[in-house]
């Protein structure tokens, strides 16, 4: 495990072992993409109770779990970065952080296109919506400390420390909907009894939740690349100007 | 090598201090986390005649009723009912034996008169046609639910 | 035609429906390019000053330097 670790620290390494990673998870997100919408708007049955609008769940659920997911990931780097300083870990959070605000923000907005029709309103301040919008704004707290610093290895020690703080909010998020009544319903996939999602429902789902998650990694791929390089560029030029 | 692991400790640490503040903020704020309160809470915890809250059920079986553009139903959660009364348009999702969260206050003769209707899902998603079957071979449980 | 106004439709909820799809859509393709431009910018910038300090090393070192 440490010598994975440290192969991974090595910010060449990493960025060949991402390059050659790379072709592969574009080709499986376009595909799984395809049959994923695929299932989702065509070969899916309507719900019994909500009809079509069961559809926005095919993008909703898996952009919640993304949120979700990528804060995690990020919370461990940024952990890794503070605790063994390995130069790759606060550059990976930081190349992830705007893709989970990108998700984050369309489980937000696909969940109230959903809610108007189904609950008749668009927002409401219950648990799970309320942990959801902190979420948000965790991401987005996150990015600015990084635009907000001159010093990179300080802004990253600070913007890691925030995502740790914000991670105590992640498992609110997930059981906020069975600690509290809210008006958002209980899990459905991840239950200790199975899925409550009927097969030809949970399918497409599933398949969507795929394809979100090869997507991520494609756009981590280039985005942690330019990372990377980023920090080359800079240091590059500071050598420039000593000269 | 003792740097990495002092590190270490202070990241764990600080975290359980964290989750141990978090738990005892949230546990002191339950009852506004608390999006809606049931009918058996309200036989535990009366609320006052006249003050806002939210009460949440399920719309009873067979007692909805309908009068122009005013509605009236039973809150149930299995133990306890309410009633309610509600003028106004109902969501898609309002139907009986569904999830209803209701805002408004209760009156003297113990009606309650929302100012607005929600519906709630539940987690349970289907095509119809499973619907249909599970209700013709007896093993509908809408109702199954803490 | 038909069907497909009733595919567009979605049983009258095709109001939200379509936006949500949208939105995603939307947002997504925009954070591809966006991110992808960044790349893009930086190996621009990138390249005259890594063929600069090439250039100027193999002045300064002429054999044996394979130090990243």
């Amino acid at each position: 495990m440490a010598v994975d670790l440290h192969k991974f620290a090595n910010p060449a390494r990493f960025l060949r072992i991402t390059s050659a990673i790379f072709p592969w998870a574009a080709i499986v997100t376009v595909l799984l993409l395809a049959v994923g919408l695929y299932l989702a708007l065509f070969a899916s049955p309507e719900d019994y109770q909500q009809g079509a609008t069961v559809r926005i769940m095919f993008v909703h659920v898996p952009a919640a779990w993304m949120a979700m997911s990528i804060y995690v990931m990020m919370a461990i780097s940024s952990a890794t970065g503070l605790i063994w300083k390995h130069p790759v870990a606060d550059l990976s959070a930081k190349a992830a952080a705007p893709i989970g605000a990108c998700f984050t923000f369309l489980a937000l907005v696909t969940g109230s296109l959903w809610g108007q029709p189904m609950w008749g309103t668009f927002w409401v301040w219950d648990a799970r919506l309320t942990s959801m919008l902190i979420l948000f704004f965790l991401y987005l707290g996150y990015m600015a400390i990084w635009g907000s610093f001159d010093d990179q290895s300080k802004a990253g020690k600070a913007a890691a420390i925030l995502v740790l703080i914000g991670a105590i909010n992640v498992p609110i998020i997930k059981f906020s909907v069975d600690w509290w009544n809210t008006l958002h319903q209980p899990a459905s996939v991840a239950t200790m009894d199975g899925p409550k999602i009927h097969s030809s429902i949970l399918t497409p789902l599933l398949v969507m939740g795929l394809a979100y998650t090869s997507l991520f990694l494609t756009i981590f791929i280039i985005r942690v690349k330019a990372e990377i390089l980023g920090r080359r560029l800079r240091i590059l030029r500071l050598a420039h100007v000593e000269d | 090598m003792t740097r990495k692991r002092r590190r270490l400790y202070i990241v764990l640490s600080g975290m359980a201090v964290l989750a141990v503040a978090a738990s005892l903020v949230l546990m002191s704020f339950e009852d506004s986390l608390v999006f809606f309160r049931s009918p058996s809470d309200l036989v535990e915890k009366p609320v006052p005649v006249g003050r806002n809250f939210r009460l949440g059920g399920l719309v009873e079986e067979g007692s909805v009723v309908k009068d122009g553009v005013e509605i009236s139903f039973r809150v149930t959660d299995l133990v306890e009912s309410v009633s309610v009364r509600y003028r106004g348009l109902v969501p898609d999702l309002f139907r009986e034996g569904q999830g209803v969260v209701t805002e408004g206050q209760l009156t003297e003769d113990g009606t309650f008169v929302a100012s607005s209707v929600l519906a709630k899902h539940d987690e349970n998603y289907m095509p119809p046609e499973v619907a249909e079957s599970l209700k013709a071979a007896g093993q509908w449980q809408p109702e199954d639910k803490k | 035609m038909s069907t497909l106004n009733e595919f567009l439709n979605m049983g009258g909820y095709g109001a939200f429906v379509w936006p949500s799809y949208g939105v995603s859509a939307l947002i997504l393709i925009c954070l591809i390019v966006l991110s992808i431009r960044h790349l893009r910018k930086i190996e621009r910038e990138l390249k005259p000053l890594e063929t600069d300090r090439k250039s100027r090393r193999r002045r300064k070192v002429p054999t044996g330097d394979t130090v990243q």
